[in-house]
Order: C-alpha cells, then sequence, then structure tokens
C-alpha cells in the first residue's frame, strides 16, 4: 500500500523527521504514538502533502507511484485519506457541494462520470448513519459552529464518502469525550477491510481499545525507535514515554 | 465641434456647454447655475479627498469631452444579449438618451411609468417637482457636471398602492464610433405604499473609451418598497462614475445591491437620506476586480431622524493588480435616537499587487443608538484551499469555492433569482 523509507521533513528549516522508515500492507493497522514532538502530526501533514513542509529525503510510495511527486489533490485522488486533528471551518461552503465536488473531481480523475444526484443523495444518507451525524449538519457549511466532536465525526463522514484506499488518523481521539470516542472508532471500525489500510497517528493508548491496530510503532526524534503487536501500546500506557527516551541514543 | 487646444479643462468644459446649451431640455438657468459652481470649485484630483485613490482628473481631461451623438445603429440582437431578466420591462438608454425603439415598456402594469426624463422634465407635473431636489445643494463636480449637461435618462413613475409584479431593467449601453462622454439622468419617484423592482445595468458596446456619469435621484414615499440594483458590466474600455442620491420617506424600505463586476474604472457614490422615521436601507455591494481594474465606492446613509435601520454589506475580491476603495459614512444626527445602523466591508486579496483601502466613517452625535462597523482585509485562507485539495479538489476548483463561499453572503440577499443565477456565473468564471 504504502512504503515509507528514510524520510526526512523540516519545517522552517527546523528538522523534524529524520530518516523514517515504514511499510504497511493493504488492510493493515498502523498506529503511530510517541511523545509531544516527535513528528508525529507532521508525517500526517508531509503524506497528505501539506507545503509548510519540506522534504528534505527518501521517498514515498503509495501503490507503486512516487507520492511526493503528487500535488495534494492527486494524492487525494489516489486514495489517501487524512482525517485532519483540527479540521478547517470553511463558512459558505456546504458540506454536501463541497462532498459533491470532491467526489466528482476524483471522479472525473479516474476518467468516470459525475456522479448520479439520486446516487449521492442515497450514499449520504447510509454514510451518514455510520457517525450519527445529524443530516443537518451534513447541509450546513462546512465544519462552522460544529462542536469538537461534530467536527471529527465529519472528517470520518467524508472518508467513508470518499472510500480511501489509505486513511491517515491524526490525534483523531483528542479533544473527544467518551462517547464521541466510541462513535468515531466504530466508524472507522466498519470501514476497515481487506484493501483499506490505516495509519492512526495518536499521543494515548485510549483510541487503540477501540481501534485495535495490527502493529504499534513508537515515532522518536523523528524516527521509529521501536515498532511491536498491539500489546506495545499497552506497556506504553503503563510505562509512558521515559524508558522509550532512555534507550533512544540522543540524535544530533 | 471644434477643439481648441490649449484650453485647460475648464475652459474646454465650458466653451463645450456654451455651444451645446441651446440644444438641451429644460431648465437653462439650472444648467448656467450647475456649471458656474463647477468652474468655481475647479476639477477633482488627488488633493480631493473625496477622490484621493481613484483619481478622476484624467477623465475632465479627455479629448472625448464631446458628447457621444445618438442615433447609432443597434442592433435589437446585440440588445437581447444584455437582457439580463427576460420578464422585465426593458427601458434602453444608449449614450444617456432613452431609445424607445429598442425598449419594451408595453408589459409594465398600470400605474407604473417609464418615459425620457427630458420629456418628462417638460410635461410631467411630478417629474418637474422632484427634478434635482434630492440632489438638494450638492456641490460634488460629478452631479453638477451631469446637471449642466446631460441630454436624457429615464423617469420612473410608481404611483400609490401599486405593488409591480413586473420588475424594469434599465439597460444603459455606451457606444460611440471615436470616443463617448454621457451622463445618463434618472428620477424615480416611488408613491406610497407601491412596490418596485429596478435593475440598471451598465454596458459597453465597441472598442472606444468610453465614460458614463449617471445620475439617479431617487425618492421613496411612505411605505413603499425598493429594490434597486446596478449591475456594473462595462468592459476593458469603461468608465464610469455613478450617483445615486435617494431620499426615504417614513416606514420605507430601500434597498440597494451594487454588483461591480468589470469595466475599467468605477465610481459609486450612494448617499441615503432618512427624512422620516421609521424606514430602513440595506445596501450591498459585491465588486470583483482583475487586471488594472479599479472600483471606488463611497456611501452615505444619513440618519437624520430617530427610529431608522440601516445595514451595510460590501465584499470585495480582488486580483492582479486592481485597486479598490471602500469609504462608509454614516451620519447619527443629534436627533436620531433610537437608530440601528451596521455596516461590514471585506475583502480578499488574491495577489501581492492588488490593493485595497477601506476606511469605515461613523459620525454619532446622538446616545441612545446602536451602531457597529467592522472592515477585513486578507488573503485567501490557505488552511482552508489544502483542506479542500486533500479531499481531491483541484487547486483552480478549490480558488472557486472559497471565492464563491466569500461573496455568498452578499449574493444571498439577492432576491431575485436571474440577478443571482447572473451573478453566480460570473463569479464562476471569474478565473477563466
Amino acid at each position: 500500500m504504502i512504503s515509507i523509507k528514510n524520510l526526512q521533513a523540516s519545517v522552517e528549516g527546523k528538522e523534524i523527521l529524520r530518516g523514517l522508515n515504514l511499510e504497511v500492507k493493504p488492510g493493515e493497522v498502523h498506529a503511530i504514538m510517541g511523545p509531544n514532538g516527535s513528528g508525529k502530526s507532521t508525517l500526517a501533514s508531509v503524506l497528505a502533502g501539506r507545503e509548510d513542509y519540506e522534504v528534505t529525503g527518501g521517498e514515498v510510495t503509495f501503490n507503486g507511484k512516487d507520492l511526493l511527486d503528487l500535488s495534494p489533490e492527486d494524492r487525494a485522488r489516489e486514495g489517501l485519506f487524512l482525517a485532519f486533528q483540527y479540521p478547517i471551518e470553511i463558512p459558505g461552503v456546504s458540506n454536501i457541494n463541497f462532498l459533491k465536488t470532491a467526489i466528482n473531481e476524483i471522479r472525473e480523475y479516474k476518467g468516470m462520470d459525475p456522479i448520479e444526484p439520486k446516487e449521492f443523495l442515497a450514499l449520504v444518507k447510509e454514510k451518514q448513519k455510520l457517525v450519527e451525524l445529524d443530516g443537518k449538519l451534513a447541509n450546513r457549511s462546512v465544519n462552522e459552529g460544529f462542536s469538537g466532536g461534530e467536527k471529527k465525526r465529519n472528517e470520518i463522514f467524508q472518508m467513508a464518502m470518499l472510500e480511501p484506499k489509505l486513511c491517515i488518523l491524526d490525534e483523531t481521539d483528542s479533544g473527544l469525550d467518551i462517547d464521541a470516542l466510541r462513535i468515531v472508532a466504530n466508524g472507522v471500525n466498519q470501514l476497515r477491510s481487506a484493501d483499506r489500510s490505516f495509519i492512526v497517528v495518536t499521543h494515548y493508548q485510549r483510541l487503540l481499545d477501540y481501534i485495535v491496530p495490527d502493529f504499534v510503532h513508537v515515532l522518536y526524534q523523528g524516527k521509529i525507535v521501536k515498532s511491536g503487536p498491539k500489546e506495545l501500546a499497552l506497556e506504553l500506557e503503563e510505562k509512558g514515554y521515559d524508558w522509550i527516551k532512555a534507550e533512544t541514543p540522543v540524535a544530533l | 465641434m471644434s477643439v481648441v487646444v490649449n484650453q485647460s479643462p475648464v475652459e474646454r468644459l465650458t466653451a463645450h456647454f456654451e455651444q451645446e446649451l441651446p440644444s438641451l431640455y429644460g431648465d437653462a438657468a439650472l444648467r448656467r447655475e450647475a456649471i458656474a459652481t463647477l468652474r468655481e470649485n475647479g476639477i477633482p484630483d488627488r488633493k480631493w479627498e473625496d477622490y484621493k485613490y481613484s483619481n478622476p482628473v484624467a477623465l475632465f481631461k479627455q479629448p472625448h469631452v464631446a458628447q457621444a451623438r445618438v442615433g447609432l445603429e443597434i442592433k435589437a440582437e446585440a440588445v437581447a444579449l444584455m437582457v439580463l431578466q427576460p420578464g422585465a420591462a426593458l427601458a434602453v438608454v444608449v449614450n444617456g438618451e432613452l431609445r424607445h425603439d429598442l425598449s419594451k415598456l408595453d408589459r409594465l402594469p398600470s400605474g407604473v411609468r417609464v418615459k425620457s426624463i427630458a420629456d418628462a422634465v417638460v410635461s410631467d407635473p411630478v417629474a418637474r417637482e422632484h427634478y434635482n431636489v434630492v440632489n438638494g445643494l450638492s456641490t460634488d463636480p460629478f452631479v453638477l457636471w451631469n446637471t449642466a449637461l446631460n441630454k436624457g435618462g429615464v423617469f420612473i413613475h410608481v404611483d400609490k398602492n401599486v405593488r409591480s409584479e413586473v420588475g424594469i431593467h434599465v439597460l444603459h449601453i455606451s457606444t460611440n464610433e471615436v470616443a463617448a462622454l454621457s451622463h445618463p439622468r434618472n428620477l424615480f419617484v416611488i408613491e406610497r405604499d407601491a412596490q418596485i423592482e429596478i435593475v440598471e445595468s451598465f454596458e459597453t458596446l465597441g472598442p472606444v473609451k468610453t465614460f458614463t456619469n449617471a445620475l439617479t435621484e431617487v425618492v421613496v414615499h411612505q411605505n413603499a418598497i425598493v429594490d434597486h440594483y446596478r449591475m456594473q458590466l462595462e468592459g476593458l474600455v469603461g468608465h464610469q462614475m455613478n450617483t445615486v442620491n435617494a431620499v426615504t420617506q417614513k416606514g420605507s424600505n430601500y434597498r440597494t445591491y451594487t454588483f461591480t463586476l468589470d469595466g475599467a474604472w468605477v465610481r459609486n457614490n450612494l448617499n441615503i437620506r432618512f427624512s422620516e422615521s421609521h424606514a430602513e436601507a440595506h445596501l450591498f455591494g459585491l465588486t470583483m476586480l482583475n487586471g488594472q481594474r479599479v472600483a471606488d465606492h463611497h456611501t452615505v446613509v444619513d440618519h437624520a431622524i430617530p427610529n431608522c435601520m440601516s445595514n451595510e454589506l460590501y465584499k470585495g475580491v480582488l486580483d492582479d493588480k486592481s485597486l479598490g476603495v471602500f469609504n462608509g459614512k454614516i451620519f447619527v444626527r443629534r436627533d436620531a435616537q433610537k437608530t440601528n445602523a451596521y455596516q461590514t466591508n471585506r475583502n480578499i486579496l488574491l495577489s501581492d499587487d492588488a490593493q485595497i483601502n477601506t476606511k469605515p466613517q461613523l459620525e454619532i452625535y446622538a446616545d441612545d443608538v446602536k451602531c457597529s462597523h467592522g472592515t477585513s482585509t486578507g488573503r485567501m485562507d490557505e488552511d482552508a484551499l489544502f483542506y479542500l485539495r486533500a479531499r481531491g479538489i483541484g487547486e483552480t476548483a478549490a480558488r472557486k469555492l472559497l471565492v464563491r463561499a466569500f461573496a455568498e453572503e452578499v449574493v444571498t440577499n439577492v432576491p431575485n433569482d436571474a440577478i443571482r443565477a447572473y451573478v453566480e456565473n460570473r463569479l464562476d468564471h471569474f478565473f477563466n
């Protein structure tokens, strides 16, 4: 699905990712954990193509294509989806118009005709249920006036609508109460399939109780310093990150 | 006519005036007074506070100070392409004179009259009563210039209690073989409890440089409702000064929509005065500029009377090397208690070289009022742009979507479906 080799990236001249390697196969769920400032969100942003980040080395292959060579929109059209840590409010653009535009741009890229209005509405109705999103929210401006939980549910709703191959969840659990967390995780779990992969970026183990990963990686100082099965998350929860830090030679 | 070189613009203007005067309709004394005041005050340049940013001095200096001739052949097919609303009555004004041959006024219900103002000022007592009255003692040079030299325009009169289902589209066309200068002069008198929608659009035909110095006086009587649109669509040769002086009476509602979508140089002076209580005024504006276009909006809302409400929302989208100006004055005079006055001006600059000068100017002398103003200028929200692109929407489409969203706040207030659709279509093609 995606193969990241020796990825290095910096923001405003500051090196954040320092040679990151990760291999994700179809259907797998990988959790990326790590202390604050370790580069977790940078990884998510770099993969989605945010221009504030400069890739200074390494390569990323996504379904056989050089991901770093693609514009953000082409990455999305190729099937990459980033669920934002802080979803953006866009007053004046309705959720529905936004999604329809996105779906049709993706379809055009794939050489398909625009979606039939009827088919689109049926899809909206079906996918809304996944995250228990109120129909009224779908008609409102994108994320405008949404609560923290509603914004995150809207991210998962969009994910369900766009049917990506690789979903990157950037701290999707941050700011969620336990009920919202359960709804969001439930939505994600229903989207799991043999040909869809997930990279779940999170600071806390809590989310992984609900979205159970196949692999857990610990990111520290811009590198993956430890990988293991899902039990590693529990160990981190118990011991904190200090023992990882102690084991890792200071990079400079 | 012969043009004497080495004359100053004022001298040339005066000579031209003397030459034209015998052929002009109406009150010659009024015209002489206007030209005398104009001479006395001089021609505005950058030193005039009100004309600081969009310097109009060149407009007075152009050799095209001679007025465009009428009687040019304009094909009905060309007019048909400029019709914005198929169901409305159509008044076509070419170079400032109403052309009955191109107009379609038979659709008007009884009680609604559209006439040539040159005729009406002579024969219609209502037109005589109101002509140049709303202007009052205005010493604005463009008002004076128009008053001195205008050859006509339209007089619209709606009788009391007539709520017209049929709107009126006044299509102003500037055209000539050489350069064209015209001074369309309009007077709209809406009697009590009447309702009307008036769409003015401004277009140019042909490649020559045009200058249109339009002046409209509006009288909105008690409880009347008026929707007044100005669609400024002149092409790259079009220069336009557009003055609207309106006075509104008790319980009336005067709503203006100013869409500045094209034109090389556009200046709008929109002045609204409440003369009686419990009246409302709404001022909506949307400006889309690219290239080196200039649009300068000056609005004045004069709360001279208690218990009136005004609401103003102007938005601007500026690209390339365009220049925008917004100057919104609100006066709340000492006796105008219980006034509600709101003003918002927001702009986005799409390029490094686009420029906007915005100045809200509230002068409040009453103490029991609710007034607010807000202004903001920014770039396109890069985070929003990335968010859209991260969902597969291409950069151009994403920019379009965001500009459309920005404009939506104004567009959503447009009650006329055809106009709203027209504006949305123009918005979608702004980037092409």
